[in-house]
């Protein structure tokens, strides 16, 4: 790198929503303006970035104390009990599995849509996915009551003689989530490959160069190098697209296969891909708007990105509404007295204000997403992606609550309230989220920088083209 | 360069290099590389350059085939493992159901396949490419550090029948690429 500047000095403008990069770019400055933000310094690290990090680390701590005495005591530190057996710690581990679909949703589906606009969030996208999954499959293992003996969960031979259940979709879930968490690696890892070779190449430092270099594997864009890239990209992300859809329906199947009220219905897999999409790209903007003002790269990441993610969180917003309408549509016209009891109970009970707030944060609010105003209003947007967070994490709470509190016989009716080992280890788990987060943008560049080099060649065509027409 | 020594009998030199500005450039230039009888070269690029490939001669790759066999073994080994375990190794009778229930075994199936067909993607794509690869002679060249950022390069190999030394790096002079040298092994 030829200049000492990582960062541009002066304030990069926001070009606006109709394009995805500021204007004055070429590939050298894309790649300078990007493994910039790694190539910074500590010393000179945003101070925001410095207090987030500091923040999120201590709720490591916490996350790691609580676990601790989670070990120590056993599941009795919780909040569960008979009848709500599954609590905190499955409604979080939907929360979090759902986040991570939308990385995969704008690195695999809107690849294979040929959406332009993905490249320069599709590298972040996926390292959410991937630390969400993370937090993810640690609540299902805490959960165990023996979390040592987590890997009886995969078929493998043994002196017992003991196998699997495959007939149950929790047995399913194990299969779907490893999947899923493997492929995120390596799809996000073949991205960074030749994105590593330029930081190799262009890192100010000898140990910098060195370890890109490592992990770069020797990437020398060869042109029978790329070709085979481009096709095992296709395929990667051909393959992650199903995948997707796939975890969040067995993610469902775990409540839709059962005979419990409320969980037992068939529009499940539809409604929770569909909310899952909804909560990560509510993540993604969450993290996004502040990230892009510390380093400041508006020219990088615009009003097309953030319009565009406002539209699809309407979207899908809209096809969740439709599931709560259907869910109380059915409760009523099934016929079924239990499932209509459980709906009325979610409604009036002692859940009711939950229910309320649910309704708010995920359907009446974001309706204000209709408004182009609302849209480009950068504000409004964050505040709105966090209402749609909370949201849809009452929504896991009702249906893990509310279904299971008062079931067929109301003598075994029960209640949860979370005790404050339950809220530590969630809260630990976002610290432990943000942790991450925080790490990778120093480590690894956040925007893929060869895409952005692909599309300005594109874009490049595509303005030739027109100009010889005209 | 001693001169007029001929590239065939000195195993110290790759190849030799030219650099160029776009791909567009780095495109014309292959083709005509390619006219002119070379086949053992390569194009460098910081990006997936349409055509670039195709240019230099090399039309298919085998990455998918490698995929759809993973795939199709992941399916089947998912498929089988599950019945020999419900059928098999651990036959289980749960009120009079088959034992053989194989629409269960379905989203597991699935999974396999995702899984082996993905990581094959991946390892056979690197595996092909010969990556990893630290040492590399075009890295020999100061410029080519260059090619993973804004520059592109056409390398045209010494092991080539037709390569010649100054006969080469003159070629390489007439395509117009701003910078030409030879490539040291």
């Amino acid at each position: 790198m030829a200049t000492t500047e990582y960062l541009p000095k002066q304030e990069m403008p926001d070009p606006g929503p109709d394009q995805i990069l500021g204007p004055g770019h070429d590939n050298n400055t894309v790649t300078e303006r990007i493994a910039g933000i790694v190539y910074l310094p500590l010393t000179k690290a945003p101070r925001k970035w410095l207090i987030g990090a500091f923040i999120s680390f201590v709720f490591v701590n916490i996350l790691m104390g609580a676990m601790w005495v989670l070990f120590t005591k056993g599941i009795g530190i919780w909040g569960v009990n008979i009848p709500v057996g599954w609590g905190f710690a499955i409604v979080n581990f939907v929360w979090w599995i759902g986040i991570g679909h939308a990385g995969t949703l704008i690195s695999a589906i809107l690849f294979l849509l040929k959406q332009d606009w993905r490249t320069s969030i599709n590298r972040f996208s996926e390292a959410m996915t991937l630390f969400a999954v993370a937090c993810a499959g640690m609540f299902p293992i805490l959960h165990l009551g023996r979390p040592w003996l987590a890997y009886w969960l995969f078929p493998y031979p043994n002196s017992m003689w003991l196998w699997p259940q495959p007939r149950s979709p929790l047995e399913w879930d194990v299969f779907a989530v490893s999947t899923y968490g493997t492929i995120s690696l390596v799809f996000w890892y073949t991205g960074l490959v030749p994105d590593l070779a330029s930081m190799r190449d262009t890192a100010p430092h000898l140990w910098q160069r060195k370890i890109y270099g490592v992990l770069s594997l020797g990437w020398r864009g060869s042109a029978r190098h790329w070709h085979r890239y481009q096709k095992a990209y296709l395929l990667l992300a051909g393959l992650a697209t199903p995948l997707v859809l796939s975890v969040h329906t067995i993610v469902s199947f775990d409540f839709a296969i059962s005979v419990i009220p409320g969980w037992h219905t068939t529009i499940f897999p539809p409604y929770f891909v569909a909310g899952a999409i909804y909560s990560g790209f509510a993540m993604v903007l969450t993290l996004i708007i502040p990230l892009r003002s510390w380093y400041n790269m508006r020219d990088l990441i615009t009003m097309r990105h953030i319009e565009a993610a406002a539209k699809l969180m309407l979207g899908t917003g809209l096809i969740v509404a439709y599931g709560y309408a259907m869910e109380a549509f059915f409760a009523w016209y099934s016929g079924d007295k239990y499932e209509s009891f459980m709906y009325w109970n979610r409604v009036t009970g002692p859940y009711a204000f939950t229910y309320a707030l649910l309704i708010l944060c995920n359907i009446l609010l974001p309706q204000l997403l209709w408004i182009r105003k609302v849209r480009l209003n950068i504000t409004l947007v964050w505040i709105l992606s966090i209402i749609i967070n909370i949201g849809m994490w009452l929504e896991r709470f009702e249906i893990v609550v509310t279904s299971l509190h008062r079931d067929f016989l109301p003598s075994s009716w029960g209640t949860y309230i979370p005790t404050v080992w339950d809220v530590a280890t969630y809260a630990g788990t976002i610290g432990f989220f943000l942790f991450l987060i925080f790490l990778f943008v120093r480590a690894l560049p956040s925007i893929s920088i060869f895409e952005v080099r692909e599309d300005m060649h594109h874009a490049k065509h595509l303005q030739h083209a027109y100009e010889e027409k005209v | 360069m001693s001169h007029g020594v001929e590239l065939r009998e000195l195993p110290t030199i790759h190849g030799a290099m030219a650099e160029f500005d776009t791909p567009e450039e780095l495109i014309t230039a292959c083709k005509r590389a390619y006219g002119a009888g070379f086949r053992r070269m390569d194009a460098y690029a910081p990006m997936p350059v349409e055509g670039l490939a195709e240019a230099i001669g090399f039309k298919r790759n085998r990455v998918a085939l490698c995929v759809l066999i993973a795939g199709i073994c992941g399916a089947v080994g998912g498929f089988g493992l599950l019945e020999w375990i419900t059928v098999i190794a651990y036959p289980h009778n749960v009120g009079g159901r088959p034992l053989n229930s194989w629409p269960a075994y379905i989203p597991i199936t699935f999974e396999c396949m995702v899984l082996l067909a993905g990581l094959t993607a991946m390892f056979s794509m690197f595996a092909m490419n010969g990556l990893p690869k630290p040492y590399h002679p075009v890295f020999n060249v100061p410029a080519f550090e260059r090619a993973s950022v804004d520059r592109f390069f056409l390398c045209i190999e010494s092991s080539d029948p037709l390569f010649r030394v100054e006969d080469t790096l003159e070629f390489l002079r007439d395509l117009g690429g701003r910078e030409v040298t030879v490539v040291p092994a």
